[in-house]
């Protein structure tokens, strides 16, 4: 390490005012920062300081989003060669996973950071590390067999749109990687929704499928009313079903649940309310039981589908969610509720999490507002007896 | 007088212009510029509506009772609006067709009663006339670039012509549906505020 730190001081000069790559100064800070804590210090008053800053706690993210990445490399593959009816061992799997995954990877990464690099030095910011994240978490929120150049445009779309306008990372009204899913869910239904896009090869007409076999995903066959096809609840909790890259594995996302509330870096308010909003909804759902669709039980939706993706990683952004702890819980509830209700009442979106995440993360500042408002009053009261 | 005349008509295409920064008629905006030809006609619809109705309302401005003067304003535009319908009827239908409900309501057109109260209730006919024309090309300039945008990335044509080779489309290209879609025309409309602010620093409010 100390030879690093060595090489970055001997270069540093060159990036500051003045020096010969000057114009490339935020671009020296953001890697400078990303290898060691900055050495600030606290020149007035009494701080506590904590070694954790907004690089550490991306970082940490990034860690606990590892555990369903790697499931859902290996599940493209065992999902591919199940498809095509071939065995192959555990290696080749995960080799041909990581031959389709990884392409996606470096793309969001690549456009993405490209975009916020230029952005930090047309504005002359320092790079933020929002986008570590946010970047990790788009190619799981895909399916396999999206195109990498939309990758790319959804990627420039959402952090420019849905990030730079308001000003760079902290500022954004909506989640970053959620508004990239929903830039290509709008724009290129064909690769987003359907049959055959979960599965890799699968959109191919030249690949040998085997007889019988559908790359549905349980929620396309619940939304189908084939509820006899639906995988056992085994099945989707360890995750060996068709589905966007890392939503699958229902036990790797509550891995990294784990991590993200050991850490304190999630909000388990809006995680657990989130998931008491969705029993709740379906709970009432039951109780009408109006269709088929109705009647399955919580267990089994909570199962499928990205919704617990969503609760874990996508709704607990510390950016975009409510502030104030009154605000997660309704927040959180109204998630679950709104992913539920647009998963079962609407036809037309067999998954209701994006969008039940996008509309809360409009309403979070007006609902921080009535809560903050809520207090105030409160107290007002109090005094004025 | 002269130079104040093209000021007249010059402004409202970039400083003034009423939908970037009078921010009128947003609505119409958003519904008829999926492709070229529609928005054009509006826009020229538009164009010389306001310019006629600018003119007679200031014409008769002075007569205008204060207070019944936007049921005498309503009339006025409601009148050339049926006008520039019968004649959009008559020689373009298909247009006419696609534009459906949109020409009727250019009666309630922001852009329309703003100019008519804010310019034509105070001038003379002449600046009114040049006024309404400048701001129905401020107008069509906002929606030649949105639907420019929104038909080239939405159905790869042009005033209804293939414009991207179907090479691409065998590489794996495809058309943005979300271009289709009336949000995309908004996210539009805040890019080119957006580019035009940057510009003239101006415009940039507190």
């Amino acid at each position: 390490m100390d030879f690093l730190r060595k090489y970055l001081d001997k270069i540093k000069p060159n990036f500051e005012e003045g020096g010969k790559f000057s114009k490339l100064r935020s671009t020296f800070d953001a890697f400078e920062t990303f290898l060691f804590v900055p050495n600030k210090v606290t020149n007035r008053g009494a701080h506590v300081r904590d070694s954790i800053d907004l690089k550490r706690t991306m970082s940490i993210v990034v860690i606990s989003l590892i555990p369903a990445l790697l499931f859902g490399i290996w599940n493209v593959g065992f999902q591919h060669f199940r498809a095509i009816g071939e065995t192959v061992g555990f290696w080749e799997m995960s080799w041909f996973g990581f031959l389709k995954v990884f392409p996606i990877i470096v793309v969001s990464y690549v456009s993405g950071l490209g975009v916020e690099f230029i952005f930090a030095q047309i504005r002359k910011h320092e790079v933020n590390e929002g986008f570590l994240v946010s970047g990790m978490l788009i190619p799981m929120i895909m399916p396999v067999d999206v195109p990498l150049w939309m990758v790319a445009v959804a990627t420039i779309f959402a952090v420019i749109i849905g990030k730079e306008v308001f000003g760079g990372t902290g500022m954004n009204i909506f989640n970053p990687a959620l508004l990239a899913r929903a830039f290509i869910f709008f724009a290129y239904p064909s690769k987003m929704s359907g049959d055959f896009v979960w599965i890799s090869g699968l959109s191919d007409t030249s690949t040998k499928v085997v007889d019988g076999f559908s790359g549905a995903t349980p929620l396309a066959l619940a939304a189908q009313n084939q509820f006899e096809k639906i995988p056992s609840l085994m099945e989707m909790f360890i995750g060996t079903i068709p589905g966007s890259i890392g939503e699958t594995s229902k036990l790797a996302i509550l891995i990294g649940a784990a991590i993200l509330i050991i850490t304190g870096i999630a909000s388990l308010r809006i995680m657990l309310s989130a998931i008491v909003g969705a029993v709740l909804m379906i709970l009432t759902f039951n109780l009408v039981g109006a269709n088929q669709y109705m009647m399955v039980s919580p267990l089994q939706q909570l199962m499928m589908g990205g919704f617990l993706f969503g609760v874990v990683f996508m709704a607990t952004d510390p950016v975009s969610s409510t502030q104030t702890a009154t605000g997660k819980i309704i927040y959180g509830f109204l998630i679950g509720v709104m992913s539920m209700l647009i998963r079962v009442v609407n036809p037309a979106y067999p998954e209701g999490m994006m969008l039940a995440i996008l509309l809360l993360n409009s309403f979070a500042p007006l609902i921080d507002y009535y809560v903050v408002q809520a207090n105030v009053n409160r107290r007002l009261k109090r005094t004025a007896k | 007088m002269a130079n104040k005349y093209t000021s007249l008509l010059t402004k409202p295409i970039n400083l003034e212009n009423p939908i970037t920064v009078q921010v009128l008629g947003i609505c119409s905006s958003l519904a008829v510029t999926v492709q070229m030809k529609p928005a054009l006609v509006m826009g020229v619809s538009v164009m010389i509506v306001t310019a006629f109705s600018n003119a007679i309302i200031s014409s008769l401005r002075n007569t205008i009772p204060n207070r019944i003067r936007i049921i005498v304003q309503l009339v006025v535009v409601a009148a050339l609006v049926i006008i520039v319908d019968q004649i959009l009827k008559a020689y373009v239908y298909d247009v006419s067709k696609q534009l459906s409900v949109f020409v009727g309501l250019i009666i309630t057109n922001c852009i329309l009663m703003g100019r008519l109260e804010a310019f034509a209730m105070s001038n003379k006919p002449w600046p009114s006339f040049i006024d309404g024309i400048g701001n129905g090309l401020g107008y069509t300039l906002i929606l030649a670039i949105i639907s420019f945008t929104r038909e080239l990335l939405g159905s790869g044509t042009i005033w209804g012509y293939k414009v991207i080779p179907p090479v691409f489309y065998q590489l794996g290209y495809e058309n943005n549906g979300l271009m289709i879609l009336p949000p995309m025309a908004l996210i539009i409309i805040g890019i080119i505020i957006w580019i035009q602010r940057s510009r003239n620093k101006q415009l940039i409010e507190n």
